[in-house]
């Protein structure tokens, strides 16, 4: 199973809920699937979904579910610590790790070699870190979204990609629409 | 000292002043005592952050998230984070208030910080940052009307500190 199978199966789960969602395709397949006003799509600045993800949970009450990869975390690998230390029982964070940089060509990552990121977030000190194949995704996002407990989600699945359009909504639309599903 | 401890004080009061909630920092010599005088406010959330670009991704979120943010860093932090400047900061307008310490200015002793200071102004005019520039202490009194400023305009916006305003002379 690869990352767009992960996410198309996600889509129902993830309905009505904040989601951001990574640079590059993961956020062209969840536009692609699952469109709604409360995905917030990042067009550029590779690494920060988590962060946009930690600050929107820290702002607010509701569940926010940041959708990251593992290429994306370990360009921002600062982001597990600061995470860790500033726990919000709201944030779910679903680093999808196919091994590889899936929007660049899949050039593998380290992740995909010896580098365990659901070892490094427990390191980093996070306290609910559960490590799962692309089969087990829904009912584990299910489990973390019922739980109410700050979850890390490293998922595991194969690299790969299908071809996907780019999103032509202007950032300013996507912000505002988002800001606004969020007040609802 | 004395006056220098009014400085962060009338620093913070003004961030308290125009709702700023959280407020994200990577540390300074130059803004320990501004730092210092953030964690004794109770109405706003302290995030310290490891890289600056990674701060300005948790400000983007808390403001999405109803709460004025803004990030205290120093101006080397300009060369690491003008890409989260550009593609999130201004491509989707959110306001961000930029305290920074404007190291390598006069008053320096380390000769590195130089070498940053000399690009600090010309990055932010490329990049079209609105930037205020401290170097007297009475350059303070601009601060609330430059927050103000920086949420109606929805830009980031730069406030520069050097040591001569640090310094309080």
């Amino acid at each position: 199973m690869i990352r767009s199978e992960i996410i198309k199966n996600l889509v129902p789960v993830l309905s009505g809920e904040l989601v951001v969602c990574n640079i590059g395709l993961p956020s062209q397949e969840m536009h692609l699937f699952g469109d709604q006003p409360s995905n917030f799509y990042m067009l550029g600045t590779m690494g920060l979904s988590s962060s946009i993800g930690l600050g929107l949970a820290l702002a607010q009450d509701k569940t926010v579910v940041a959708i990251d990869g593992d290429g994306s975390v370990l360009t921002n690998l600062g982001t597990l610590p600061t995470i860790a230390n500033n726990e919000c029982d709201n944030f779910i964070l679903l680093i999808i790790d196919n091994g590889s940089y899936g929007s660049t060509g899949d050039q593998p990552t380290y992740a995909g070699k010896k580098t365990s990121l659901a070892a490094v977030a427990s390191a980093c000190g996070c306290d609910n870190v559960v490590e799962c194949q692309a089969e087990e995704a829904v009912s584990v996002m299910e489990a973390a979204i019922a739980s109410k407990k700050m979850t890390i989600i490293v998922c595991k699945c194969a690299s790969g990609n299908i071809p996907v359009p780019v999103i032509t909504l202007d950032p300013v639309v996507i912000r505002h629409r988002f800001m606004q599903s969020i007040e609802a | 000292m004395e006056l220098n401890m009014s400085l962060d004080k009338i620093i913070i009061d003004a961030f308290e002043n125009n709702s700023i909630e959280l407020i994200t920092t990577v540390p300074c010599k130059q803004l320990s005592g501004v730092i210092a005088e953030l964690e004794t406010r109770e109405s706003m959330i302290h995030v310290p952050a490891n890289k600056e670009d990674e701060g300005m991704g948790i400000c983007a979120g808390a403001f999405m998230g109803g709460k004025r943010s803004a990030i205290i860093m120093q101006n080397t932090a300009i060369g690491v984070t003008i890409n989260t400047l550009v593609t999130l900061t201004q491509f989707y307008r959110l306001p961000l208030p930029m305290l920074i310490s404007y190291r390598g200015e006069l008053g320096e002793p380390v000769a590195c910080q130089v070498e940053m200071a000399v690009h600090t102004k010309a990055l932010l005019d490329q990049l079209g940052i609105p930037t205020y520039h401290f170097h007297k202490p009475e350059d303070v009194h601009e601060i609330d009307e430059i927050l103000k400023y920086t949420f109606m305009a929805n830009k980031p916006v730069a406030i520069l500190t050097d040591a001569t305003f640090w310094k309080g002379e």
